[in-house]
């Protein structure tokens, strides 16, 4: 405090003594899971040398988490605010089968489709594209609005929509993978290489799929840090009664947060046609809850108010990190689930200690 | 003194409020006022209506009958920003703080400062400065939170209380209402409350107290207003009136004359600054 004569009775030492402990502990278990990542990564590459440890299967590895990482960015706004998206997967099956379908239908007549001529293709594939992005985005202002005006728990109205977009995208696409995509949103979209450079026998692609991931991580971690949106997210998880009393318009924050988580989804729908070609339902299943891991072991909270970008890019990281170098050290890479369990138990327990140790008064 | 019944005009007034929650009622033809200069005291037993007649005065609850006026004119509060937005500022009850933010943050909550030029308009914060003129603010009133950028999970309750006290001083330009700011609060920090409700009201600012703490009601209070089941059952002076008078009037019997809470009222303010105002 700048004024000298400020408050000379209430001095409280033992208050202002802990800060410095509590910071240090608070780095410690928030560095954590940043300790996991980066041991994972050390054990992988002392273990398999250079089969792990060189630049390709790095850009492997981000190619392979940015879908989770988009579901994981969008699922943390919605966290934070203390509530919960289990429709991401869903919503991305869906999306991606609406963008395969719209491509299908614009690219081309229908025979010319079937002979895999695409003459529209140039238009077809960003419409694509866009509609799944719409279609994710309608999918999560739904979420939004329901639990909203109807006041129901983010949990069941998420469960529900969880069911109805995956059915749907399950009639749209017959159950099947859509067939007759144009090849193009994959060959000359998804592995197009939009910077290249060369490290000694590796080449380097940034592709845009990374490219759009680093995009998405950087902006949500400005707007959640730095931003009055991040701001009214926190003050809602933290006390919504509270957020409400100060003039927040909280219906409005929580739409427009299950609306990103939507989109985002979306965004990692469009994800599969660029990186597989094509829109199959039998994926992502499980996604919902492999994001809502990511981002508690990234150090959000269940009960809202606590969480950053920075901790759910690594929490997304570790399974992807988990995946590759069990696939590369020939062991079942269904042991990556068994570690991420644990891993995620572990990651809340220290969360929760630290935070009884930083909340007692 | 000022202080006297029907010197100023009231700044904010309850006019034959009525409120009900389903079936109880909560409020029967509630009149009270706050007058510039004054800081009226609310007092009354546990469920006696003093948060509900606060929250259908700031917009949070509505009300089933009467009218609020507002600088002499009525008006229809059906948010608590549009009672922020004339002015009034309060402490609730439940101090109405985001536990997970720090000092600044919930100072500047649903007002926060954005940085100038394009970022702004993009929704950034300008965290210097809300940082800056939260400390000049609470120089200025001589509050003492300590640790601004902590977490509010990591404060004790006194100190939470004391954000929530210096929030509502700093924004209000009318009235500040304040239920219960002393609850947590050690000795030390609520002569500092007391001290700033003073202050506020020395600025022209009609201060509303509400308290069951007997002592600081009739240290500070330039007028005493019960309520009891929903009522105002009587006015009363604290120059003259005694604690007495007070917990007869908000009981409605005279079983629980408190020689004990006489005592400690000398005990307290004998300890402090004399009772009279500046
Ligand atoms: N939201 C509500 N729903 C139903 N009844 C309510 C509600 N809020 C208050 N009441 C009732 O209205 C009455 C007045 O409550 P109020 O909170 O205003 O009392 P109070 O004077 O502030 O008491 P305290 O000193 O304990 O804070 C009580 O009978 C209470 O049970
Ligand atoms: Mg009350």
């Amino acid at each position: 405090m700048a004024t000298p004569n400020a408050g000379s009775a209430t001095q409280q030492p033992a208050v202002e003594a802990t800060p410095i402990g509590q910071r240090l502990a608070a780095l410690l278990s928030s560095g954590f899971t940043f300790l996991i990542l980066a041991a994972l990564c050390l054990v992988f590459a002392v273990l398999q040398g250079a089969k792990f440890a060189n630049p390709n299967n790095a850009q492997n590895i981000a190619i392979d988490a940015s879908q989770l990482l988009l579901l994981t960015v969008g699922v943390t706004f919605v966290i934070v605010t203390a509530g919960v998206d289990l429709s991401v997967g869903s919503v991305l099956i869906f999306s991606a089968v609406v963008a395969a379908k719209v491509m299908v239908r614009f690219a081309g007549s229908a025979e010319e489709v079937r002979a895999y001529e695409f003459p529209n293709q140039e238009v077809a594939i960003p419409l694509g594209l866009a509609a799944g992005v719409l279609a994710g985005t309608a999918w999560g202002l739904l979420n939004g609005v329901l639990i909203t005006k109807l006041k129901m728990p983010s949990f069941i109205v998420t469960l529900g929509t969880l069911g109805m977009a995956l059915g749907a995208a399950q009639l749209l696409s017959n159950g099947t993978t859509i067939p007759n995509v144009p090849q193009d949103v994959q060959l000359k979209l998804g592995l197009r290489e939009l910077v290249g450079f060369d490290v000694g026998d590796y080449r380097i692609r940034l592709t845009p799929p990374v490219l759009v991931a680093t995009i998405v991580v950087v902006l949500a971690a400005l707007a959640l840090g730095r931003t009055r949106f991040g701001r009214y997210t926190y003050a809602i998880g933290s006390n919504a009664a509270a957020a409400r009393r100060v003039g927040i318009n909280v219906d409005r924050h929580l739409i427009k947060v299950y609306g990103l988580s939507g989109l985002l989804a979306g965004v990692a729908g469009g994800f599969d046609l660029l990186r597989f070609g094509t829109a199959s339902v039998g994926s992502h299943q499980a996604d919902n809850l492999a994001a809502i891991s990511a981002a508690v072991i990234g150090g959000t909270s269940l009960f809202g108010g606590l969480g950053t970008i920075g901790g759910s890019v690594i929490g997304a990281f570790i399974p992807a990190v988990l995946r590759n170098g069990l696939v590369i050290s020939g062991v079942a890479p269904f042991w990556q689930q068994v570690a991420i369990g644990a891993i995620l138990i572990l990651a809340v327990y220290l969360d929760q200690r630290r935070r009884r140790a930083e909340e007692r008064m | 003194m000022d202080g006297t019944r029907d010197d100023p005009e009231p700044v904010l007034q309850a006019v034959g409020i009525d409120k009900y929650f389903g079936p109880v009622r909560a409020l029967t033809n509630v009149h009270f006022a706050a007058r510039a200069g004054e800081i009226v005291a609310l007092i009354g037993d546990n469920g006696a209506g003093k948060s509900t007649l606060i929250n259908v005065l700031t917009g949070v609850l509505p009300h089933d009958g009467g009218e609020i006026v507002f600088d002499g004119r009525p008006v229809r509060l059906s948010s608590p920003q549009e009672a922020r937005a004339l002015g009034i500022e309060t402490v609730y009850q439940d101090l109405a703080i985001a536990p997970h933010l720090d000092a600044v943050a919930n100072i500047f909550l649903g007002r926060e400062l954005r940085l100038p030029g394009p970022l702004g308009a993009l929704g950034f914060l300008d965290r210097r400065r809300m940082l800056k003129e939260t400390e000049e603010q609470l120089g200025r009133l001589r509050v003492r939170v300590p640790g601004l950028g902590r977490r509010m999970t990591t404060l004790s309750g006194g100190q939470r209380q004391g954000v929530a006290v210096a929030r509502a001083v700093m924004w209000a330009s009318k009235v500040v209402i304040m239920d219960e700011p002393t609850a947590a609060f050690g000795v030390a920090q609520t002569g500092q409350v007391l001290d700033l409700m003073r202050q506020v009201r020395d600025t022209g600012i009609p201060v509303v107290f509400i308290s069951h703490n007997m002592p600081h009601v009739f240290e500070v209070a330039d007028r005493i207003v019960v309520l009891r089941l929903g009522e105002i059952v009587e006015e009363l002076d604290p120059k003259s009136a005694s604690i007495d008078d007070a917990v007869r009037a908000m009981t409605g019997s005279t079983r629980f004359t408190g020689v004990g809470i006489k005592a400690e009222f000398v005990a307290r303010t004998g300890e402090g600054r004399s009772v009279g105002n500046a």
